[in-house]
């Protein structure tokens, strides 16, 4: 349930860019996150909720933009789809696969006032 | 009516831990401290494996331990027993140790320069694999008893790793456990990771251990 430090990370990130970027409430988040970035998104919604609860950004939509898993294949010379680190290579079932995306965490942006 | 407006963020959720986890980081290495936070699901034998290889290497190398736990302070007291300097940090709530932790861990266990740092971390196969603490290298320990298909299941901790142990060889004439296809997983979720496959409780296998801690001490 790391979900909830990740939500407490979000919380202060906001709180952070409230003071700098002079807003009070935040209506909603987006997040980047990929399939290889460890969270489970239905605990991620839930710990959001908990967590912004009487903060700036209580009752805020929370948007997740999901990423996709993308690999080099060294078989094939080329970038495949992947959604778990342990994926073969769709194409051509290699192990051989160096990993260029998916483990993406982000705060994209907000919508705030 | 103050009107709504987009604010572009563009923040690894992350980044907070990951500083201080460099800070740590340029600490360990100024001060030559060699720091292995060890990681894996509850009772895979980490506390073991640390009172035993205290015990053989307490004559050659200054060691301090940072305990994570959600509650108790029984591991400290175990790794005490040893003699040598052992901090618990109860994390309550939280699965797993953070960066910032271990840097007030650090201000109030104040290894020696050119030292070894143990950080077992709290029994979780999930969680710690997300936050860096600024170590050296993960060292997953998997026990024998757990089954040989835990580096599928938990694919990220297996990939965060540099080391795997597998513990509790001792017990293999008992059990189906299949050494090759585990190391096999491993391999396909981290083709780089190295194994060790020991016993803390036997003491098998253990020189190998230390031979992989001495080679990483400058
Ligand atoms: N047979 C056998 N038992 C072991 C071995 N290593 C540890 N154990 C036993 O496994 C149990 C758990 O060991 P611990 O060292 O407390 O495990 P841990 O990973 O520190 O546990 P947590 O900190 O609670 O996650 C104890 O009963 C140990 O005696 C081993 O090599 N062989
Ligand atoms: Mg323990
Ligand atoms: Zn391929």
């Amino acid at each position: 349930m790391h979900e909830m430090s990740i939500c407490e990370g979000i919380l202060q990130v906001m709180e952070e860019q409230a003071t700098a970027q002079q807003f009070s409430r935040v209506k909603s988040v987006w997040l980047e996150i990929g399939p290889l970035a460890g969270v489970e998104l239905e605990a991620l919604r839930f710990g959001f909720d908990v967590v912004t609860r009487n903060s700036l950004a209580d009752g805020a939509v929370l948007e997740i933009i999901e990423m996709p898993g993308t690999a080099w294949c060294l078989e094939c010379s080329k970038s495949v789809p992947i959604r778990q680190r342990f994926d073969a290579c769709p194409d051509c079932g290699s192990f051989q696969l160096q990993i260029t995306g998916g483990d993406e965490l982000r705060i994209k942006e907000l919508e705030v006032e | 009516m103050s009107q709504s407006r987009m604010v572009q963020i563009e923040q690894d959720i992350l980044g907070k831990n990951n500083q201080y986890a460099a800070a740590n980081r340029q600490l360990f290495q100024e001060r030559q401290i060699l720091a292995l936070n060890l990681v894996s699901s509850p009772g895979s034998g980490k506390t073991s494996l640390l009172t035993r290889s205290i015990d053989d290497l307490k004559g050659e190398l200054p060691i301090t331990v940072i305990e994570g736990d959600q509650q108790t302070a029984n591991d400290a007291d175990r790794i005490r027993e040893t003699g040598v300097s052992a901090l618990q940090i109860n994390t309550g709530k939280g699965c797993h140790l953070d960066a910032h932790m271990i840097g007030h861990a650090m201000e109030s266990l104040q290894p020696a320069d050119n030292s070894l740092l143990f950080i077992e971390n709290v029994g979780n196969l999930v969680c710690p694999a997300a936050f860096d603490l600024g170590e050296a290298h993960k060292v997953a320990i998997l026990s024998v008893t757990e089954g040989e298909d835990k580096p599928l299941k938990y694919p990220d901790m297996f990939h965060a790793a540099d080391l795997m142990i597998l513990n509790k060889t001792d017990l293999l004439p008992y059990l189906d456990f299949d050494v090759n296809k585990c190391i096999e997983f491993a391999r396909r979720v981290n083709p780089d990771i190295e194994v060790l496959q020991l016993s803390a409780k036997s003491g098998e296998g253990m020189d190998a251990w230390y031979q992989w801690i001495r080679s990483r001490m400058v």
